[in-house]
C-alpha cells in the first residue's frame, strides 16, 4: 500500500473515531434519560438535528485537519526511512540516513546509522581478507593478459552462441581486417558475436571438427580453417575447445587463434613458384634437347641439312632455358592464389559430411560406401564437402540426377573420393566444362571453382563416365592415421578458469532472462532543442556497452552529428556544443546505421528514454534504421524502487545511489552516469522483487512519469 | 623395318622443336606420321587419318591432351587407337588424372627417346 493511500485511510479513521465518540456519548446520555425527559429532549434537538449532525461532522473534521501533519510525520517519514535505509542495504554503503525533526524517529535514525557504521567495519575488514586472498589470483590474471597482450596471434574466446568473452589486442587488429566490406555490425567486443566476423556455417564446421575429435579421443581436438579478409587478406583460424567445469566431453566454448598469413605465404608462394618454373618449365626445352641429341647420337647417317636443324634446336632449347633462370631469378610480384592449410582427418568422417551437407542440398542422404577407418586424408573440409554439394546439385539441376553415391578408397599415396551416380548421358564436355565454373551455393562471398578446390589440396579433380556409373573424383592427398595423442583427462587447463563460459545458452527469449545477465547499451543524446515535433534534432549521440553487470568503458560510441539547422541558444547553454563544432560532421541518416549497430542485439537503456526515443523514431521513415529493441528508462525505475524520494532527476539519483558526477551534458558523460547508476539499480530491483526484462517493463509501466509523452 | 610398316602414328604436341625430333624418330622407325599442334586439329586428324596411335602432349591451345583423350575415347570407332600422354607436368596427380581418363601410358618430360620407341612398339605389337 502506498504512503499517501495509507496517510488517507490514517486521516479517515480520526474523523470516523470522533463521530463515534459523540454518538457514544449521545447514546449513554439518552439511556441515562426517563419517558418524560426523553419527550421533552426530543422536542428539544428533533428541529435542531439537522445543525447536530453538521456540528459532529465538523468537529471529526477539524480532529482530522488538526490530526494530519502528525499523521503525516509519524506515517510518511518511517517509510522515508525504510527506503533510506534500503539503499544503505544495497545500493550505496557509503549513504547515511537523513535525521528527521520527530525526537523518537531521529533517535531510529541514529541508531541506524550506527548499525551501518558497525556493518561498514565489519565489511570492511572482510574486504580486506577478500583482497589479500585475491591478489595472487590477480597476479596470475595479470600474467595472463600479459601474456596474452604479448602474443602474435590474435586470441577470441567464445561461448557456445557465439558470443565474444575475452579478446586481445592482435585480434582486434585482424577483426579489422575481417570486418572490410562485412558492413557497420562486423565490430569486435565482448558479447558481441564472433559471427559478424566469421561466417557461422564455418564456425558451426569448425566445432563439428572439434566435438568428433573429442569424442574420437585419438587426436587433439583442434579444428584449422582458413578465412578470407575483405581485401583478400588471408587469416588462419585455430579452433580449441573449451570443456565445461563439470566434467565429460562437453564443450562450454571455444577458444579461437587468429593470424594473418597473408605475407608468409605470399613470400612461400613466390619461392613454389619460382621452384616451379625452373622444374616444370625446364622439363619442355630439357626434353626437346634430349630427344635432338638422342637422335643425332641414334643416326649418324643423319643428312647434313636435317643435322644442322636439330643442332638448332638444341641451341635454341639451350637460350630459353636460360633465360628462363633469369627471368625467374628477377620475379617480383604475381598474382597469388590462396593457400589452403589442410586438415589431417579421417577419411570416413569427411564422407560423412559431405552426406550430411547433400542431403541438406537435396532433400535426401547419398549413399554411403563404408571407409576404411585406418583412411586419413588431408583436406580442408569445409571447401571440400562444400565443392561436392555444389556438384551434386549442379547434377541435379542439369540432369535431374537424385540418387548418389559417396565413397572413398586408397590409391597408392592418394585418396580417391568420389561421388557417383547411375550412368547418365551428361555430355562430358559439359561436366568439364564444370571444372573452371564459379561454384556459388549461397550469397556468400568468394566464389572458388571445382578446380581451385582440386589444386588447393595439390590434387586433380575429373568427371568420367564408367560400364554402369559415372563420377565426379576428387584426388586428395593421403595422411598418416592420427596418433592417439593427449589422454582426454588432461586436456583440461588448470591455469585458468573463465567464469563467463558458464553463461547458458541463448535458449530464452529475452524478455523472461534476468537482468543482471542481459547486455545492455546505455546511451544519452544531446539535441538543438526539446522539441523534436518542431523540428528540433539531434547533435550528439554517446553510449556504452555494460556486459554481466560491468561497464566496459572501452566499448563506447561518440558521435557529433550535424542537424543541419542551427542550434537554440537555451541548448547551447545546457550542452556547450555550438554550430562550429558541428560543422563538417556526418547528418544523422548517416550516424543511425552506425548506432544500431553498435546496440545490435541488446537492450537500450536511457534516463528519460522517452526523450531520447522520441528523436530516434522520428528518423526511423529517412534513415531506414528502427530501433525495437527492448528498452529500459532509469527515471522509471527509480520511481519503482524510490517511490516516495522527491526527486528522480539523474544527478538526484547519482547522489542516492553514490555515483560521482563528473561531466554532464555531454551525451557520452550522461551515458556513462545512466550506466553506473543502472548497474547499481539491477541489485535494488531485484531485491524489490524486479527480476526480470519483462517485469522491469511492466513495473516501469506502472509508474506516474509512464504516461508522459513527448 | 618393314615390321612396323602400315602402323600410323599422330604427334600432337604444339613445340615444334619436340616435333621435329619425334617426327624424324617415328619415321625412322618406319611409321607413317601426322602431326598436329593443338588439340582442335588433333581430334580431326584422329578422324581424317585414324592413326593406331597418338603421341599427346596435355598442354596444347585449343583443347587439352586431357581433353582430346576423352573424346577418343567416348568415340566407339576410336577404342582401339592407343593414346601416350607427354606432359611437361611431373605430378602424380596428373597422371592419375591421365590414366582414369583412358591413357594407356604416360609419360613426363624429359623422356628417353628410346624407351618412348620401346613403349610404342609394345603398344602396337611390332
Amino acid at each position: 500500500m502506498s504512503t499517501e493511500v495509507r496517510l488517507a485511510l490514517a486521516v479517515f479513521s480520526i474523523g470516523a473515531t470522533v463521530l463515534l465518540a459523540i454518538a457514544a456519548f449521545a447514546a449513554a446520555l439518552w439511556a441515562d434519560l426517563d419517558a418524560g425527559e426523553r419527550g421533552a429532549a426530543a422536542l428539544l434537538f428533533e428541529p435542531r438535528v439537522i445543525r447536530l449532525l453538521a456540528l459532529a461532522a465538523l468537529a471529526a473534521a477539524a480532529a482530522a485537519i488538526a490530526f494530519a501533519p502528525f499523521l503525516r510525520r509519524s506515517i510518511g517519514t518511517p517509510a522515508k526511512l525504510a527506503e533510506q535505509t534500503r539503499i544503505l542495504l544495497g545500493a550505496n554503503r557509503a549513504y547515511r540516513l537523513a535525521e528527521p525533526e520527530s525526537a523518537s524517529l531521529r533517535a531510529l535514525a541514529v541508531a541506524i546509522n550506527e548499525l551501518a557504521g558497525q556493518r561498514d567495519a565489519l565489511h570492511d575488514d572482510v574486504e580486506e581478507r577478500i583482497r589479500a586472498a585475491q591478489a595472487s589470483l590477480e597476479e596470475e590474471h595479470n600474467r595472463l593478459v600479459a601474456l596474452m597482450s604479448e602474443l602474435t596471434q590474435g586470441i577470441v574466446a567464445c561461448n557456445l552462441d557465439g558470443l565474444i568473452l575475452l579478446y586481445n589486442e592482435r585480434a582486434r587488429l585482424i577483426s579489422s581486417v575481417l570486418a572490410e566490406g562485412r558492413g557497420a555490425g562486423a565490430l569486435i567486443g565482448l558479447a558481441r558475436p564472433i559471427h559478424a566476423l566469421i561466417d557461422k556455417p564455418l564456425i558451426d564446421h569448425a566445432l563439428d571438427t572439434v566435438r568428433l575429435r573429442l569424442a574420437g579421443a585419438r587426436q587433439r581436438a583442434l579444428a584449422t580453417f582458413v578465412t578470407a579478409g575483405g581485401a583478400g587478406q588471408l587469416i588462419r583460424v585455430q579452433m580449441a575447445p573449451v570443456l565445461a567445469a563439470h566434467g565429460g566431453d562437453a564443450l562450454s566454448g571455444y577458444v579461437l587463434v587468429m593470424e594473418d598469413i597473408t605475407r608468409s605465404f605470399e613470400a612461400e608462394s613466390l619461392r613454389d613458384r619460382a621452384l616451379d618454373a625452373l622444374t616444370e618449365g625446364s622439363r619442355a626445352s630439357l626434353a626437346n634437347i634430349r630427344a635432338a641429341v638422342e637422335t643425332l647420337a641414334a643416326y649418324p647417317d643423319i643428312e647434313r641439312a636435317e643435322r644442322e636443324r636439330f643442332i638448332g634446336v638444341i641451341g635454341e632449347e639451350a637460350r630459353l632455358m636460360s633465360e628462363r633462370l633469369e627471368a625467374t631469378a628477377e620475379r617480383h610480384a604475381e598474382a597469388l592464389k590462396a593457400r589452403w592449410v589442410l586438415d589431417e582427418m579421417r577419411g570416413a568422417d569427411l564422407v560423412a559430411a559431405a552426406q550430411k551437407a547433400i542431403e541438406g542440398r537435396l532433400g535426401t542422404a547419398p549413399e554411403v560406401e563404408p571407409v576404411d577407418a585406418a583412411l586419413w586424408v588431408k583436406a580442408d573440409s569445409y571447401t571440400l564437402v562444400r565443392a561436392l554439394a555444389w556438384v551434386a546439385s549442379r547434377l541435379a539441376d542439369s540432369f535431374g540426377v537424385r540418387r548418389f553415391t559417396l565413397r572413398m578408397t586408397r590409391a597408392e599415396r592418394l585418396a580417391r573420393l568420389d561421388l557417383a551416380w547411375p550412368k547418365s548421358d551428361a555430355p562430358l564436355a559439359d561436366l568439364a566444362a564444370w571444372d573452371r565454373e564459379p561454384m556459388r551455393l549461397d550469397a556468400g562471398p568468394g566464389a572458388l571453382t571445382l578446380h581451385d578446390v582440386a589444386e588447393g589440396h595439390g590434387g586433380v579433380a575429373w568427371f568420367q563416365h564408367d560400364a554402369q556409373t559415372s563420377c565426379c573424383r576428387l584426388l586428395v592427398p593421403l595422411a598418416e592415421p592420427g596418433p592417439e595423442t593427449v589422454e582426454a583427462g588432461n586436456r583440461r587447463s588448470e591455469s585458468h578458469d573463465f567464469a563467463l563460459f558458464e553463461r547458458a545458452p541463448d535458449a530464452h527469449a529475452h524478455d523472461e532472462r534476468a537482468l543482471s545477465e542481459l547486455t545492455y547499451t546505455v546511451f544519452d543524446t544531446e539535441t538543438t532543442g526539446l522539441a523534436p515535433g518542431a523540428g528540433d534534432e539531434i547533435v550528439q549521440i554517446g553510449a556504452v556497452r555494460v556486459v554481466n553487470l560491468k561497464l566496459l568503458r572501452g566499448e563506447t560510441f561518440d558521435q557529433l552529428v550535424d542537424p543541419g539547422r542551427e542550434l537554440r541558444a537555451a541548448a547551447v547553454r545546457i550542452h556547450g556544443i555550438d554550430d562550429a563544432m558541428l560543422r563538417g560532421k556526418p547528418a544523422i541518416d548517416a550516424v543511425l546505421p552506425a548506432f544500431r549497430a553498435f546496440c545490435a542485439d541488446t537492450v537500450l537503456v536511457a534516463h528519460n528514454a522517452a526523450f531520447d526515443m522520441r528523436f530516434l523514431r522520428i528518423k526511423e521513415a529517412s534513415s531506414g534504421v528502427r530501433f525495437d529493441q527492448p528498452l529500459l528508462d532509469t527515471l522509471l525505475l527509480s520511481e519503482v524502487i524510490h517511490a516516495a524520494q522527491d526527486s528522480h532527476r539523474l544527478e538526484a539519483i547519482c547522489e542516492r545511489l553514490g555515483v560521482a558526477v563528473e561531466a554532464r551534458h555531454d551525451a557520452l558523460g550522461d551515458a556513462l552516469l545512466t550506466a553506473q547508476v543502472w548497474v547499481r539499480m539491477v541489485g535494488l530491483l531485484e531485491a524489490a522483487g524486479v527480476r526480470t526484462l519483462r517485469q522491469a517493463r511492466e513495473a516501469a509501466a506502472r509508474t506516474r512519469y509512464a504516461r508522459v509523452q513527448y | 623395318m618393314n615390321t612396323t610398316g602400315g602402323k600410323k602414328i599422330l604427334i600432337a604436341d604444339d613445340e615444334q622443336n619436340i616435333v621435329l625430333s619425334l617426327e624424324f624418330l617415328m619415321k625412322r622407325e618406319g611409321f607413317d606420321v601426322l602431326v598436329a599442334t593443338d588439340g582442335r586439329t588433333a581430334l580431326q586428324k584422329v578422324a581424317e587419318g585414324r592413326p593406331d596411335l597418338v603421341l599427346l602432349d596435355v598442354m596444347m591451345p585449343g583443347k587439352s591432351g586431357f581433353e582430346v583423350c576423352q573424346e577418343i575415347r567416348a568415340h566407339p570407332e576410336w577404342r582401339s587407337t592407343k593414346i601416350i600422354m607427354l606432359t611437361a607436368k611431373g605430378r602424380e596427380t596428373e597422371m592419375a588424372k591421365g590414366i582414369a581418363l583412358g591413357a594407356d601410358a604416360y609419360m613426363t618430360k624429359p623422356f628417353s627417346t628410346k624407351e618412348l620407341v620401346t613403349r610404342v612398339k609394345e603398344m602396337l605389337d611390332v
